[in-house]
């Protein structure tokens, strides 16, 4: 059984000039030990879709879903105490900027050892114990010292450090990182993925990187879904997602890579992602797929079998040969 | 931490003497003379006014006067009143506590009932609550202080009789030796009954002066509070699992504290302000009360001394407001 399935996910928030669907039936499934990546531009509905999941979206958010199963429970049937007992220990997620995440007004020791005491009710000695071993474990030199540290006196990298040490603190099963690497430096980048894979290879919890970085993806994740306009319009494992991306949208991202690139100009998408006032009639992406034609830009497509990576797509790209039969 | 305190301490000179040079000619420049005043409807003579204007030092050129007066000033001598002949600093002192008991009082119970009806309006905002909580803190600021004395008297005091309507405590209490400060005097004497007696007598007062810093104070909660829930370290406590008690409570307030300590500290200017209207109402014997009393006498030294006493309590406050920030936000205490 998954860790983690989510069927038919929609969120729609209430604003002052209508209702607006951020997530559009969107599917997420995930393994015990898997790593998902969930690729998209800004406002493809990534992050909101795992915030709906963990019950933090605001209350101007309605979220509905044919099926929230976290570990056996129905996330859609829990009250909110009893979904506060998971959310923070089972189910944990780091964020973009680290420094902004953690409160400035509590030492990082503080801020970790909270976690430590609400979920596992351990004393003040373990608290401390199991915090210098968190530290040690992402990385932190001098732990007894950062412990006391507020989180404007270290460094990007080293508060997300703290970030993921409390993330990880109480053994999750799976950990959400949104975008944990956006905000850093590219040389801090790299260690905080190490880190992450490596906590992920160590502890075997389930990871779903969120992240608009195709590079990234490549280096760390299994399986890739590619979220476009709050739909899920792709999913393959990453060797293959690399290899013959089935969706148009998927495929001018990956060309968008400049290690990918072929001619001296890096390609882009024309356009941008439809807001709330310009979705299209039929397919999302028509207006800037190079491939659209009429029945593209009026009717809807649904998801394709997975011989074509249930690409939301009526003209899917690179079929085997089999497939195409 | 010392060389903060000093340079803050240095930053006072100027106002201090600021305050001494407005004190000083603002009072002058009210129409009437205080020996004309002192001597009330029976008159004075020509030889026994001139002899009052050389005493007090009216004939002197006026800079000369204020020169003087700055010297006695600075050796912690703010003269006699020409009313009672008792020094101004005596006077002060036995009237002070009265006031810093009910402005105390009156801090208190706007803190205590602004702060979690700011909290509870923001985690509600919209909601009925929240409504209603800000049209009566717009009430409470915009409404006149003497006329919300009166309708509580008439309301508290004269139909329903619970409270009295003057004064401290009752007439049938005496204490020895008093602090004065009511309430420990009341408790301390042993006495049946003088405790309530000063808590009845307490409770109006208390009101009527923290009605205004309650508005502001719950107003200001309100929005500080909702800015700091949209940041991103109220997602990471909820996203920890903590519950809503302890994210509001703890993680947000602490952060929102922050311009809400400040207003506090500038009530307190307000309050000063506010005490001299309650005071008159309440007859309430504090330094409100005296100012009022000596700005009609025309007691140049008593309003001088009282305005510089009352400006170096603000100072004190203000100075305070600033290591609590520190206390509250270590950003600050770094520099």
């Amino acid at each position: 059984m998954a860790l983690l399935e989510i069927r038919n996910l929609s969120v729609d928030f209430a604003t002052s000039s209508g209702q607006f669907r951020a997530v559009d039936s969107v599917d997420v499934t995930v393994d015990k030990g898997d790593i998902l990546a969930i690729v998209g531009e800004s406002g493809s509905g990534k992050s909101v879709s795992m915030l709906a999941m963990m019950g933090l979206l605001p209350w101007t958010a309605t979220v509905t879903a044919d099926a929230m199963l976290f570990d056996g429970q129905d996330l859609r049937a829990l009250s909110p105490r009893q979904r506060r007992r998971i959310i923070g220990k089972d189910m944990a997620m780091i964020f973009q900027e680290p420094i902004s995440s953690l409160n400035p007004c509590f030492t990082v020791g503080f801020q970790i050892k909270e976690a430590l005491r609400i979920h596992l009710g351990l004393d003040s000695r373990a608290r401390h114990r199991r915090a210098v071993e968190l530290f040690e474990m992402v990385g932190i030199p001098a732990p007894e010292e950062r412990l006391k540290a507020y989180p404007h006196q270290l460094s990007g990298g080293m508060n997300q450090r703290v970030m993921i040490a409390m993330a990880i603190a109480c053994n999750p099963k799976l950990l959400i990182a949104d975008e944990p690497t956006t905000a850093l430096d590219v040389t801090i980048q790299a260690q905080i993925l190490d880190l992450l894979t490596g906590l992920q290879r160590d502890t075997g919890m389930a990871l779903i990187l969120i992240t608009h970085d195709m590079g990234v993806v490549a280096e760390t994740a299994r399986r890739v879904q590619v979220q476009y306009a709050g739909q899920k319009v792709e999913e393959q494992p990453v060797i293959d997602l690399f290899e013959r991306p089935h969706h148009p949208y998927t495929a001018a991202l990956l060309a968008a890579l400049p290690e990918r690139a072929t001619s001296k100009h890096l390609p882009t998408i024309p356009g941008v992602v439809p807001g709330q006032f310009d979705r299209p009639q039929g397919c999302l992406f028509s207006p800037r797929c190079q491939f659209a034609d009429e029945r593209c830009r009026t009717v809807a497509p649904l998801p394709q079998g997975p011989q074509a990576g249930l690409a939301r797509c009526h003209y899917p790209l690179n079929l085997s040969a089999e497939a195409e039969a | 931490m010392l060389r903060y305190l000093l340079s803050r301490l240095m930053t006072f000179l100027p106002t201090f003497f600021g305050v001494t040079l407005i004190s000083f000619s603002f009072i002058r420049l009210l129409p009437g003379d205080p020996i004309v005043v002192m001597a009330g409807e029976r008159g004075v003579s020509p030889e026994r006014y001139q002899e009052l204007v050389r005493q007090f030092g009216f004939d002197q050129p006026i800079w000369k006067q204020y020169l003087d007066y700055l010297g006695g000033v600075i050796q912690g001598d703010l003269g006699q009143s020409f009313v009672t002949k008792k020094p101004v600093w005596d006077e002060f002192f036995a009237l002070f506590p009265a006031t810093l008991e009910l402005s105390i009082c009156a801090m208190v119970f706007a803190v205590l009932l602004g702060l979690p009806a700011g909290v509870i309006a923001a985690v509600n905002r919209g909601k009925l609550f929240d409504r209603a909580l800000m049209s009566s803190a717009l009430v409470g600021y915009s409404m006149p202080i003497f006329w919300w004395a009166l309708l509580l008297i008439i309301v508290f005091s004269g139909w329903l009789g619970w409270t009295p309507v003057s004064g401290r405590i009752s007439l049938m209490y005496y204490f020895e030796n008093p602090t004065g400060f009511m309430l420990w005097d009341a408790l301390m004497s042993g006495q049946k009954g003088a405790l309530g007696s000063a808590i009845q007598h307490l409770i109006l007062p208390t009101i009527v002066l923290g009605t205004i810093p309650l508005a502001v104070i719950a107003r200001q909660t309100r929005s500080a509070m909702l800015e700091v829930l949209s940041e991103d370290y109220i997602r990471t406590a909820r996203a920890k699992g903590l519950s809503p008690l302890r994210i509001n409570g703890l993680h947000a307030l602490r952060n929102a504290l922050i311009p809400v300590i400040t207003v506090i500290g500038l009530m307190v200017g307000t309050l000063l302000a506010g005490a001299i209207l309650t005071e008159t109402i309440f007859s309430w014997p504090g330094i409100g009360k005296w100012m009022v009393d000596s700005i009609f006498r025309r007691d140049y030294p008593v309003v001088q001394g009282g305005l510089l006493l009352i400006a170096v309590m603000v100072m004190i406050v203000n100075l305070t407001v600033d290591v609590l920030y520190g206390l509250i936000n270590p950003k600050i205490r770094k520099r």
